[in-house]
């Protein structure tokens, strides 16, 4: 949004670190998930948000129906060759900083449906930040990958997240990569270099040290 | 396990006997099996018999289940059918009609006058198949995408399809 | 003013006002339950037509049946329709059974019809929170959802699935019920029936959901036998027909239960039906209970019925019929069955045609909810479009069962 674009503009080369935090703390406290519920995925979506596994109490409050008013997807379900297009174009829609979840075998994918009708995966259509395997998976999978998506957040810099014009977004990016963050802020990954796409959650973290 | 009657060895039952008795050019063949009957009906006079099908008395069948359409493969002679479920709301029974088409020749006069709700079911057995229903108001793809190519549920259309999804 | 260019097959034609428009409700809307389109033409607020257009969740399952066993089957129609998978799974397997001819134990029934009906009440809990939010009641959404937690711990401790269980298997169950479920489903069902009460409490005799519902969406007696309306939908315009009645399976003949029909085939009548209808399955899971004696749970057809795991590792016969039932599955004689259910939106019939060989020729599933929503233009012109929602929610349409 503007104070990023403003900040990478102006100075380019200044280290954000506090500003990183402060910004990256109220992004992923306040993570609104776009409605995308297609199939049985959802069901288990909607059980997440209710009372006995209430997704709200990390910040994921309302499920905004409107795309540009959202920050994360979570494409729940089977996506068919009719619904890809609408898909991407919900993505589109979406302003940075945005981010993906795909919830369940079939949005990894393809699941149980190896045929004409199912895309063989959602990333094939838009970058994916978290994947959940499970079919359904429990409400509990999803809010452990809400609070993955959250740690991940958090490793981010301010000047990653630009908002670019629609069709420059639509060019760069490519389906199948992810936006990568340059790992500029004080808190360095500690990740090793073949697994490019799991983060050490903080939980992990401290088992290991 | 049980025994299956065979095709056409038991008893009729009352009801093909009465249709029999009516209209017998109305029926090709009939066959009895797991407790159910069938009625292979010539395709010109489908229209005619599921009309009177619906209003007789003694069948009463006014509610259609379910049209499906089948497949018997590649190289079979008739290669398609179509099967039309009927149910009665008030006697509780249910027959099957059966119509039986060649792979050049996929025209069936369309029953959408008679029961309304064989719009969609029509239009879904030709979007799978290929059948073309005559005298339907609105034939068009209802489950495939409208720019689709082929008909999936025929036996030569491969499980995963011609080409992978791509955005472009 | 925005850069963007209208990109060329979308041409600007000079016309003159009107008061007409068309527009596209969906495929990503918050209260069209899934992934439909409408298309609705819009005179002012009115909706003068109104076309649903799917396929957005088209999965190719029936093609995917006929290159799985029928055992492989089974998971496939946990998804069908997603929230009464074990009613497709009743339906599949009781038409491997009809073309089998298998006779079906006892308890193996009773336990079908139990938890059978204990999905059927998920499914009206569903369908009682989602319709309520888009109506505009909140609250009621989260109680619901409450209810229906305890009814998925029952059947994720019967079968290992919350949502997809594939309990059932042709021949019987995959395996009888853990120790301590009466007991809890017992708890489960001795408390249901305040709960249905605090449902009554939040809406019926609230003024706001009364006027929201009566009078709207209505069909009549004759429209609905017509266009193919089954379940609650035929139900609540005063048609007395419930499978379970018209072609008892299962044992359902030895229940004593009502069928709930409304007159009026509006809204609200079929809310009415499906309210009454909690009640009739509460009555019938109860019955079930009572009746549950020990006994096996798998039909005695050792070619077909996976032997249990104890005889599996100590039997070279149950070995064997064990690996050749996994590796290469059971054939099924030649032919072709209609299996009909009462499922809760409606009559779920499946067709499986046979050639003898261990998978199926053509497998076709009869959604109720795809016949259901076919009829929703003959409710909904003339109607606002904020009755619109309501309509929809009142057919109580799973996408999965339409789009297959």
């Amino acid at each position: 949004m503007g104070l990023e674009n403003v900040i990478a503009e102006a100075l380019p080369e200044v280290l954000t670190t506090r500003l990183d935090s402060l910004i990256n703390w109220a992004r992923k406290s306040s993570l609104w998930p776009a409605t995308f519920g297609l199939a049985c995925c959802a069901i288990e979506m909607m059980n997440a948000t209710t009372s006995r596994n209430d997704l709200a109490r990390f910040g994921a409050e309302v499920f905004r129906a409107s795309p540009r008013q959202a920050d994360v997807m979570i494409v729940s379900g089977r996506v068919s060759r009719k619904m890809a297009p609408v898909l991407r174009r919900i993505y589109d829609q979406m302003p940075e900083p945005k981010w993906v979840i795909s919830m369940g075998a079939c949005a990894t994918s393809g699941g149980v449906f190896d045929n004409y009708a199912i895309v063989q995966g959602v990333d094939k259509i838009v970058p994916v930040d978290v994947y959940i395997p499970g079919c359904p998976p429990r409400p509990e999978m999803l809010i452990h990958a809400v609070m993955m998506l959250q740690d991940k957040v958090m490793k981010e810099s301010v000047r990653d997240r630009r908002d670019i014009p629609e069709e420059e977004a639509r060019e760069a990016v490519v389906p199948g990569t992810l936006p990568v963050t340059d790992g500029s802020t004080a808190r360095q990954n500690t990740l090793p270099e073949s697994r490019p796409y799991t983060i050490a959650s903080r939980h992990e973290r401290r088992r290991s040290s | 396990m049980q025994e299956q009657p065979s095709v056409s060895e038991t008893t009729p039952s009352p009801l093909v006997t009465a249709l029999q008795h009516e209209h017998p050019e109305w029926i090709g063949e009939v066959i009895y099996a797991f407790g159910e009957t069938t009625i292979i009906v010539p395709r010109e006079h489908l229209v005619a018999a599921c009309s009177f099908l619906k209003t007789w008395p003694e069948g009463h069948f006014n509610f259609l289940a379910d049209i499906c359409g089948a497949d018997r493969g590649v190289e079979e002679e008739p290669r398609f059918e179509v099967n039309y479920h009927l149910f009665s709301t008030t006697k509780y029974h249910r027959v099957r009609l059966k119509v039986l088409l060649n792979e050049e020749d996929t025209h069936v006069p369309s029953v959408t006058g008679v029961w309304k709700t064989a719009n969609w079911h029509e239009r879904e057995t030709f979007d799978m198949f290929g059948v073309i229903f005559d005298g339907h108001p609105d034939l068009r793809r209802i489950l495939l995408p409208d720019d689709w190519q082929g008909h999936a549920l025929r036996k030569d259309f491969p499980l995963r399809g011609y080409e992978p999804y791509s955005l472009k | 003013m925005s850069s963007a260019t209208i990109p060329p097959q979308f041409e600007i034609v000079d016309q003159p006002l009107d008061t007409q428009m068309t527009i596209s409700m969906g495929p990503q809307h918050p209260s069209t339950h899934g992934v439909l389109r409408l298309e609705l033409v819009l005179d002012g607020e009115m909706v003068v037509k109104a076309t649903p257009d799917i396929g957005y969740l088209h999965t190719g399952m029936e093609k995917l049946f006929e290159y799985k066993k029928y055992q492989q089957g089974i998971v496939i129609t946990d998804r069908m329709d997603y929230l009464n998978p074990l009613g497709n799974n009743l339906a599949y397997v009781m038409a491997g059974e009809k073309l089998l001819g298998l006779e079906i134990p006892e308890r193996a029934q009773v336990i079908r019809v139990l938890m059978c009906e204990l999905q059927r009440i998920a499914s009206h809990l569903v369908w009682l929170g989602t319709h309520a939010l888009d109506i505009g009641a909140m609250t009621v959404f989260f109680y619901c959802f409450r209810e229906r937690e305890k009814i998925m711990n029952l059947i994720e401790a019967a079968s290992g699935g919350r949502l997809t269980p594939s309990y059932f298997r042709i021949g019987g169950l995959m395996m009888d019920l853990p120790a301590g479920f009466e007991h809890r489903c017992k708890q489960f069902l001795d408390h249901f029936l305040k709960a249905v009460d605090e449902f009554h409490t939040l809406l019926s005799g609230n003024r706001i959901f009364q006027r929201r519902t009566q009078g709207i969406g209505k069909i009549s007696a004759e429209d609905a036998i017509d266009w193919g309306l089954s379940g609650p939908c035929l139900r609540g315009s005063g048609i007395n027909l419930d499978i379970r009645r018209a072609n008892p399976y299962s044992g359902y003949e030895n229940y004593d239960f009502e069928v709930p029909t409304e007159p009026d085939g509006d809204v609200w009548a079929r809310y009415m039906v499906r309210m009454r209808e909690l009640k009739e399955s509460h009555k019938i899971a109860t019955q079930a209970l009572a009746r549950l004696q020990p006994g096996p749970v798998k039909a005695d057809a050792p070619k077909v019925v996976l032997p249990d795991r104890e005889a599996m590792k100590s039997h070279m016969d149950a070995l064997i019929h064990h690996f050749l039932i996994v590796a290469e599955g059971f054939d099924v004689p030649a032919g072709e069955v209609y299996q009909p259910i009462e499922a809760s939106k409606g009559e779920l019939g499946v067709y499986m045609k046979s050639d003898g060989g261990p998978k199926p020729n053509r497998v076709h599933f009869r959604g109720p909810s795809f016949v259901n929503l076919s009829a929703l233009p003959v409710m909904s012109e003339g109607e606002m479009v904020a009755d619109i929602v309501a309509i929809i929610g009142s057919l109580d349409v799973v996408l999965g069962e339409i789009d297959r």
